[in-house]
Formats: structure tokens, sequence, C-alpha cells
């Protein structure tokens, strides 16, 4: 009789575990990649919507008129942002993305009437000129920062952190240090760039306030400022960005995405951002400022439920990165050029993945052409091609949006609330605040 | 015509003065513009972007010229932290000194301080010049990827931490340098440049007193031995 193979694998030392630990002997380096976090976390997936029945009037499908428009910073600024719609493209920089698709993210957000943001790196001439609203970031790396762009911008975000990695800088390999990128950051090509995770010129939350109000006075009081934050201690960070001044409070869950990041901050760190955005909600409840400083949620937004979702539990728009780069052609098996689909399976495996697995932003060798600096892979996404995909996600997630507030019976999606919801989870209960289906029970409500 | 003009702040908002320094100011005329009663106000002179003389007569706050462009901004008194953060051209001077961050991310232009500037003084600096008369605190040149701090004084703990490509000049005592930061030999060029920079700011020192530190660049790659095959 041949013996019985044990095959009882450990839940604590499982193969993940022990591949993670050999790889770790092997090379004696933690494991760097790009995106965000893959384990699982309690999401927007886990609410779903009371829509209308007999107590509640719906709207007609998608004719009767829903309205979308969104606008930003009504606090401070002579000039708030007005959108078509409550979707953002968050800051992604030159550098981490090629110029092709800093271009295509512009010029869909125009076509839809909404923002883009720039990024770690400053902004670019395609960009500004491709992007009606833009939105420019102050990073603690300062790269490229200058007052002339700073004056182009239609708004600018004070990056404190973001979900991915808060309080962890950054890093740009050398790989992607072009020599445009170089002297757009004033360093050396080919180096492993690192972005400061402290600001320069101030620390804490009273500098942050005059820092805000420096910038305020260089740019004449016209456009806001957000204030971005990583999801940590949401409920005190958000009252402090209140309180420094913000007209935009920007919070970033911990499925955020990055372009390169150090795997154990991409799991470890932070907070979802369903559990997250109530708690940036009370604080601006505490404060007495809903309606006066808007939020802006983001961290694995991928879908017009998700929109919808955030929207009803408070926030005013979503900023959405990885969704936009899977709209782009992340993670897709081919390619578009020269007028055909190219396969690209064989450039993922050279990178070690597969289509739909690959996290090699760092690498700048997209099989893509979306996260290179290299010219023959930048081809591989015109700024034509990216704008019409991303035009389409877009519109798809407004139309998404517009369908589920008007099921609910709402004729503007920022008239949903947080009792069209409810969980299908104990643990998504508790975070977003809203009862347990077929309940009326709210864990850790009195 | 009069190319003199006043505004007393305290009479007047730091708003107002910088809308008029913005926008009336360019094209006006006038050429050296006086702030009275500085008060330890922040934000001073922030975003200028013209060819003019200002001088604030008196003590001023955080943020005192920042961003500067083309002019010349004198602080006739000492200043809080980052003044003359983000300086693009012209210059920022101080007569006396400076808080925290002084010439922080700055990308062009002069910067002098005539007293001691705190700590970070030139942290994350781009291309501009920092001339200190006295001395500077820790992590002076924090990060600092291009341009020259010269520092007549000494220096404090972790001078330089994380240097890309600047050059620091100390006269005097460096209390301990920072991470791939390290002394090296001054070389004719750099005696030129320290000479250079002590005359336009004005400082009596020699420029044989000093010395050199500079980035070993053990740190451009987080891992030299991976080959960046990361
Ligand atoms: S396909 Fe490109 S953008 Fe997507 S994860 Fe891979 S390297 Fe990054």
């Amino acid at each position: 009789m041949t013996k019985p193979i044990h095959r009882e694998e450990s839940a604590s030392l499982d193969r993940r575990a022990m591949r993670y630990i050999r790889e770790a002997a092997e090379c004696g380096l933690y494991e760097i990649r790009g995106m965000g976090a893959k384990r699982a976390v309690p999401s927007f997936d886990d609410l779903v919507f009371l829509t209308a029945s007999a107590s509640r009037y719906p709207l007609e499908g998608y004719r009767e008129k829903c309205i979308s428009r969104t606008v930003l910073g009504t606090r401070y600024a002579k000039k708030p942002v007005v959108l078509e719609i409550p979707i953002t493209i968050a800051g992604m920089s030159f550098g981490s993305l090629s110029a092709n698709v800093k271009e295509a993210l512009g010029r869909a957000a125009t076509e839809v009437g909404t923002s883009t943001t720039t990024g770690d790196g400053g902004m670019t001439p395609e960009e500004r000129q491709s992007s009606k609203t833009l939105v420019y970031q102050c990073l603690p790396s300062r790269y490229g920062f200058n007052p002339d762009d700073l004056r182009k911008a239609d708004a600018i975000e004070m990056v404190i952190g973001q979900g991915a990695k808060p309080g962890g800088g950054g890093m740009l390999l050398g790989q992607k240090v072009s020599p445009r990128v170089a002297k757009m950051r004033t360093l050396p090509e080919g180096i492993d760039q690192r972005s400061a995770c402290r600001h320069p010129d101030w620390t804490g939350p009273d500098d942050l306030k005059i820092k805000l109000e420096e910038l305020r006075e260089i740019t004449d009081w016209q456009v806001p400022i957000y204030v971005k934050l990583g999801a940590t201690r949401v409920r005190e960070d958000v009252k402090l960005a209140v309180k420094a001044g913000a007209d935009v409070v920007v919070i970033d869950g911990m499925q955020g995405g990055t372009a390169a990041t150090q795997q154990v901050f991409i799991e470890n760190t932070g907070i979802p951002t369903l559990a997250a955005l109530p708690l940036a909600m009370e604080a601006l409840e505490d404060m007495n400022v809903v309606g006066e400083v808007q939020l802006i949620i983001s961290g694995g937004i991928r879908t017009g439920a998700d929109v919808a979702k955030a929207l009803a539990l408070g926030a005013d728009a979503v900023s959405i990165g990885q969704g936009v780069l899977v709209a782009l052609g992340c993670n897709h098996d081919s390619y578009f050029e020269n007028g055909r689909d190219v396969d690209a399976t064989q450039d993922y495996a050279k990178l070690g993945t597969a289509p739909g697995f690959c996290h090699h932003c760092h690498t700048g060798q997209c099989p893509v052409g979306i996260t290179t600096q290299d010219s023959i892979l930048e081809r591989r996404l015109t700024p034509e091609v990216g704008a019409r995909r991303l035009k389409n996600y877009l519109q798809v997630l407004n139309m998404e949006l517009t369908t589920l507030a008007r099921a609910c019976g709402k004729s503007n999606v920022h008239h949903l609330e947080r009792e069209d919801l409810v969980a299908l989870t104990v643990e998504a209960a508790a975070m977003a605040r809203v009862p347990l289906a077929g309940t009326s029970w709210i864990p850790g409500k009195l | 015509m009069d190319t003199v003009k006043q505004f007393d702040l305290a009479r007047l908002r730091v708003r107002d003065l910088n809308q008029y320094l913005h926008h009336e100011l360019p094209g006006s005329g006038i050429e050296r513009v006086e702030i009275l009663n500085p008060d330890g106000n922040h934000s001073i002179a922030v975003g200028l972007d013209c060819d003019v003389a200002v001088d604030i007569l008196g003590h001023a706050g955080y943020f005192i010229a920042g961003m500067n462009k083309l002019a010349a901004v004198t602080v006739h008194g000492n200043v809080g932290w980052s003044v003359a953060e983000n300086i693009m051209s012209g210059s920022v001077r101080v007569k006396g000194h400076a808080s925290e961050s002084a010439g922080a991310s700055g990308h062009g232009g002069l910067v002098v301080i005539e007293g001691d500037a705190s700590s970070r003084c030139g942290i994350s600096m781009k291309g501009c010049d920092i001339v200190v008369g006295g001395s500077v605190g820790h992590f002076s040149a924090f990060m600092a990827q291009a341009g020259t701090l010269v520092v007549c004084g000494d220096a404090g703990p972790n001078l330089g931490d994380s240097l890309y490509e600047a050059t620091i000049y100390v006269r005097g005592r460096i209390h301990s340098l920072g991470a791939d930061a390290r002394e090296e030999e001054m070389q004719s060029a750099d005696l030129e440049r320290v000479s250079g920079l002590l005359a336009a700011s004005g400082i009596d020192c020699d420029s044989r007193e000093f010395k050199r530190v500079a980035s070993a660049r053990s740190l451009y790659h987080w891992n030299a031995e991976a080959h960046q095959e990361y």
C-alpha cells in the first residue's frame, strides 16, 4: 500500500508566505512593485442600494434628467472647479507615465468635463494644453514645482500622503529617469530617484495653514487648494486639514495605487477606503463644514456603482488612478499599433508575469506602453487611442452612477444618501455605518 | 516721477500688498518698494515676477519672498521659516537671522542670510545659491539636488544628508555629516566659486578657509548590487 501524501497546508505559513520568505532569503531585498493592495478588504462591493419601490418614487431609466455637475473648492477660491461629472483623474506623474498617456488623460478628461491631475515631477506642456481643468500637485519632493505652472493651474493639491504608502515617500527607479524626466526633476539621469516623505518647508498643521496661505497669496486666492491624505488617522487628519484652510479634502484609501512602492507598505498600511470615507464625513460634520469643504475619495474606485456608493456615503467626488490605467489597456494581453492588435504576452513573460497579474510599473518596461519612458514601448499607446478608451470608461461610470441615482429617485447624483444603502457583511456595516441588510443593526451604534 | 513706493502693513493687509506687487507694479515705473511695519507677518512679497527692489523694514514671518522671480528682496530684520522657498531667480537677502528651511527647494537666484540660519537651510535645493554669514542648523542641505550652500560659520549635525549634486562649503566646524555626504578636497574651481558667491553676497571671508562637502553618490541606487533589476 502506498503511503498517503500529507497535503495539509499551514494557514499561517502558507505557500504565499513561504514564497515570500524564500525570495527574501534569496535576494536580500524587499519587493518593490506598482499598483495597489491585492489583499481582500471590505469594500464598496459589500454594499447594495435600496432602490425605489412602493415607499420611494424612481425616475425613468436613462431618460429623465439626473444632474452630475460637481463644484469643488467653494470655501475660499474665487474660481471654484466646476466639473460635469463627479469622477476625477488622480495624480500620476510624468515619469511614472509616458507623455502620451499624460496627454490622453487630459484629452479624455476634457471631453467628459472633468479634471486631471499632475504628479511628482511637475506639469508637462502636453498635459496643460490637453486638460481644460488641471490640478497641480505640491508634493514633498517639489520636483519641477514652479510659480509659472502654479499660476496656470486650475486647482492646487497639497499632497501629504497617498493610500498605497501613507508616510512612505516615493521612488522612481533609474530605468524611468530618462533625460527629460531627469531634467524636469533636476536630477542625474538613470539614478533611483527618491521622493521625500516630508515637505521641505513646513512640518506640522500650524505650518501647513501658513503654507496654504502662501500658495493662495501667490495665486491671488483664485484657485481652490485641495489637501490629499493617505487614509490612516482619518478623523484627526481631516480636521487638521480643514483647520489649515483646505477647500477640498482628498482621502486616499489603502487600495490606492502607486507606480513603485515597497510591497510591505502597499499591503500593510492605511485603512480601506470604505472605512475611511465615513470617518472623513464625521470629521467634516464635527467641524460643521459639510457643503463648505468638499470631500474627494479615492482608492480602489472601479465602477459606476463604486462612485454611487461613495457619493451616497457623503463624498462630493471620487478620484481614480488604477481604473484609468486599466481602461487605457493596463494588464491587457495586446496593444494596438499600426492599425492592428499586437500580442503582448511575451513582453509580460519577460517581466516574469502575465496579463491580468502584472504590477510591474516600477520596471519602466510596461508591455502596453503606459508606465514607461522607453521611446519604443511608449508608441504602444497613442494619445488618440488612450483618450478614446478613457473617455468611454468615464462615460460608462457616469451612466451607471446616474442610473443608480435615478433608481433611488434622485434627480441629482449628489442627492444620494446613506440611507439608500445597506451592507452585506457585518464588517462593511460597521465601517460604512449603514445597517446590515435585512436588519436595522449598525454595528458599533447604540 | 517718484520711483519709490511705500506700503504700511500696519494699515494694509499682506493680501493688498501682494496683489499690488503682482498686478499694478509691473510696468508702473516703480523701482523700489518699501514695506513698513512687517511685524512678523507671513507671506510678504511672495510670487514676485518682475525686476524690482523690495525692502522689508523690520522682522518678518514665514515664507517671505516665496517663489521669487527676478526681484531683489531685502529683509532688514529676522525672518521665520522658509524664507525664499522655491526661489527661481533674483535675490533675497536677510540682514538678520533666518529660522528653519531657508531657501528650501530653491531653483535659482541667490539667497543671503547675513546672520545665522536654523535647521534644514537649503533643504531640497535645486540650483539656487545660498550664502550664510553665520552658522546653519542640523540637516542643512538635506536631499539638496543642485546649487551651492556656503556657510561662513559652523554647520550643525547631519550636514548634507542624502545629498545629490549640490555642493556645500563650510568655513567653520562641521558637527557631523549626514548619510552619503563626504568632505572633499577644495580645487581651484571651488575657490573661484566660493569667492564669487562671497563677493556677490558682500561677505568678507577668505575662500581658502572653506571645506568642500559633496555627495559620495553611494545612495544613488537603493541597492547598487541589484543591477537595477528590482
Ligand atoms: S501593464 Fe503596464 S501599467 Fe499595467 S501593471 Fe503592468 S506595467 Fe503597470
